[in-house]
C-alpha cells in the first residue's frame, strides 16, 4: 500500500470538511473494498477519511411504510435486525449473505453504494425496492443512482448517510455464487410493492452494472408465481461474458435466480 | 505518522506508526505477536482473523487506525496462562490442524461462531459459517468436528460459572 493520511472523522461535516482538504482523499467505510484495492495499488488515496465511527450514520429505523439504515451500518446489523428481518426479511438475508462473516461485521450499506460493484449485493435490492439514497446534499432515487460499472450519482466528496427502502407487499432475493470468490454470478431481487408494482432487479449479470429486468416484471406483475416465469426468456444483450460464463448463460441464471426467489419472497 | 493506542489481550498498548499500517502488521511487527497470520493477504483466507471489540474481523483488511481505541484479542490471548480455551482444547483433541497455518483464524472465527450460535450450532452452519477461512490441509473434516465438539464444551463451561 502507498503511503496515505489517515482521520477519523466525528461528525459527516467534519467528513467533508477533510476531504475537501485533501488532495485526492477517498472516504473509508468497513473498508473491506477500498482496503484490498489499495494493497493491490489500484488506489493511492493521499487521504483515507474514516466514517465508520460517525454516531449519526449507524443504525436501523423501522417505520410502518419505511425502513432506514444508515450508511455505516455493517451488513452483520442489517443482517439480525430483528425489526427489519420482519419488514423486509429479503432485504435481511441479503445482507447476511454478503462475503463471509468476518466481511460482515465490518462491510457497511454505504460503502457498497457508493462503490456500486457489478456483482454487489444492495444494488440489486435498492434498485428494485425503488429505495431513496440520502447523502449530505440531497435525496437521490434509485433509478438515477446507478450510473454504470462502479459509477453513481455522487458527486466529488458527497457521503452518503443512509438509505431509505418503502416496505414492499413481499420481496426475496435468491444469487447464484461464482463457487470460489462467492461473489454474484447472479443475483436477482424480486418486489412487489403495497400497490401492486413489481420491480425485479439483477446483478452480477450486466456489463454495465446493477440493471432491471422488464420481462420479468410485466410476467410477475400478470401472475406473481415462480411458474409465470418457465415461458420468459431473458435477452442477452449487454451481458457479461467471461470464463466464468457466457451471456446466455447469465441471461437464464437471471430467469432461474428469479423463480428461486419468487419461491422465497415473503 | 499517527498514534495510537488500544488493548491487545487485555494490555493497552500504543506507539507511532504509519498510517498505512494495517492492524496484522501491528500485531505482527510492532507487538511481535505472531500468532496472527498473513495467508493471502487478499481478505478471502482468514488465517489473519483476530476479535475486534469481541467481533472476528481480518486484520489484514483493517487499517489499525481503525480500531484506535478498541479492545483487540489475539489468538495469544484466547488461553488461561497454560490453560488452553475450549476450542484450542477441541482442536487439539480432534486433530482440527495439520500444518497449523490457518489454525489461528479459524479458532479465532469458530469462537465468534460458537459465541454468536451458543449451543443451536449444528454441521452445516458450521460449514456455512467457516466460508471465509480456508484450510488447504484438513478438508475441513476434523476443524467442523472440533468445533462442535468446543460447542458443546464452551455451553458447558459457561453452565458452570
Amino acid at each position: 500500500m502507498y503511503e496515505t493520511h489517515y482521520h477519523r472523522a466525528s461528525s459527516v461535516d467534519d467528513a467533508a470538511a477533510q476531504f475537501a482538504k485533501g488532495a485526492e482523499a477517498k472516504y473509508l467505510s468497513g473498508g473491506q473494498t477500498l482496503l484490498p484495492v489499495m494493497k493491490q495499488r489500484l488506489a493511492a488515496p493521499s487521504d483515507v477519511i474514516d466514517l465508520a465511527k460517525i454516531p449519526a450514520l449507524i443504525g436501523i429505523e423501522v417505520g410502518g411504510d419505511n425502513v432506514t439504515i444508515k450508511a455505516a451500518t455493517p451488513h452483520y446489523d442489517v443482517s439480525t435486525n430483528a425489526a427489519l428481518q420482519k419488514a423486509i426479511p429479503a432485504l435481511a438475508a441479503l445482507a447476511g449473505m454478503i462475503g463471509d462473516p468476518a466481511v460482515r461485521y465490518r462491510g457497511t450499506i454505504g460503502g457498497s453504494l457508493a462503490n456500486n460493484d457489478p456483482a454487489a449485493d444492495y444494488p440489486a435490492a435498492v434498485l428494485a425496492l425503488d429505495a431513496t439514497v440520502k447523502t449530505n446534499k440531497r435525496s437521490i432515487s434509485a433509478t438515477d443512482f446507478f450510473k454504470g460499472l462502479f459509477s453513481t450519482a455522487l458527486e466529488d466528496g458527497e457521503i452518503i448517510t443512509a438509505v431509505t427502502f418503502p416496505i414492499p407487499a413481499r420481496a426475496g432475493y435468491a444469487k447464484f455464487r461464482h463457487p470460489a470468490s462467492r461473489f454474484a454470478l447472479t443475483g436477482v431481487f424480486v418486489a412487489q410493492t403495497k400497490s401492486g408494482e413489481v420491480r425485479v432487479a439483477a446483478t452480477g449479470a450486466s456489463a454495465s452494472g446493477v440493471m432491471r429486468v422488464p420481462a420479468i416484471e410485466q410476467a410477475l406483475k400478470a401472475n406473481w408465481s415462480a411458474s409465470a416465469l418457465d415461458s420468459v426468456s431473458v435477452s442477452a444483450d449487454g451481458l457479461m461474458a467471461d470464463l466464468h460464463g457466457a451471456a446466455d448463460y447469465r441471461a437464464n441464471l437471471i430467469k432461474v435466480m428469479a423463480q428461486r426467489a419468487v419461491k422465497d419472497a415473503a | 505518522m499517527t498514534a495510537i493506542s488500544l488493548t491487545v489481550n487485555g494490555k493497552v498498548v500504543s506507539g507511532n506508526v504509519e498510517d498505512r499500517t494495517l492492524l496484522v502488521q501491528f500485531l505482527r511487527d510492532h507487538l511481535n505477536l505472531t500468532g496472527t497470520h498473513v495467508g493471502c493477504d487478499t481478505s478471502q483466507c482468514g488465517a489473519c482473523v483476530v476479535h475486534v471489540d469481541g467481533r472476528a474481523v481480518k486484520s489484514c483488511t483493517t487499517l489499525v487506525g481503525q480500531v484506535d481505541g478498541a479492545s483487540v484479542t489475539t489468538i495469544e490471548g484466547l488461553s488461561h496462562g497454560d490453560e488452553l480455551h475450549p476450542m484450542q482444547a477441541a482442536f487439539r483433541d480432534n486433530h482440527g490442524l495439520q500444518c497449523g497455518y490457518c489454525t489461528p483464524g479459524m479458532i479465532m472465527s469458530a469462537v465468534d461462531i460458537v459465541q454468536r450460535h451458543g449451543g443451536k450450532l449444528d454441521e452445516a452452519t458450521v460449514r456455512h459459517e467457516l466460508e471465509g477461512n480456508i484450510c488447504r490441509c484438513t478438508g475441513y473434516h476434523n476443524i467442523v468436528k472440533s468445533v462442535l465438539d468446543a460447542a458443546g464444551r464452551m455451553s458447558t463451561a459457561q453452565a458452570a460459572e
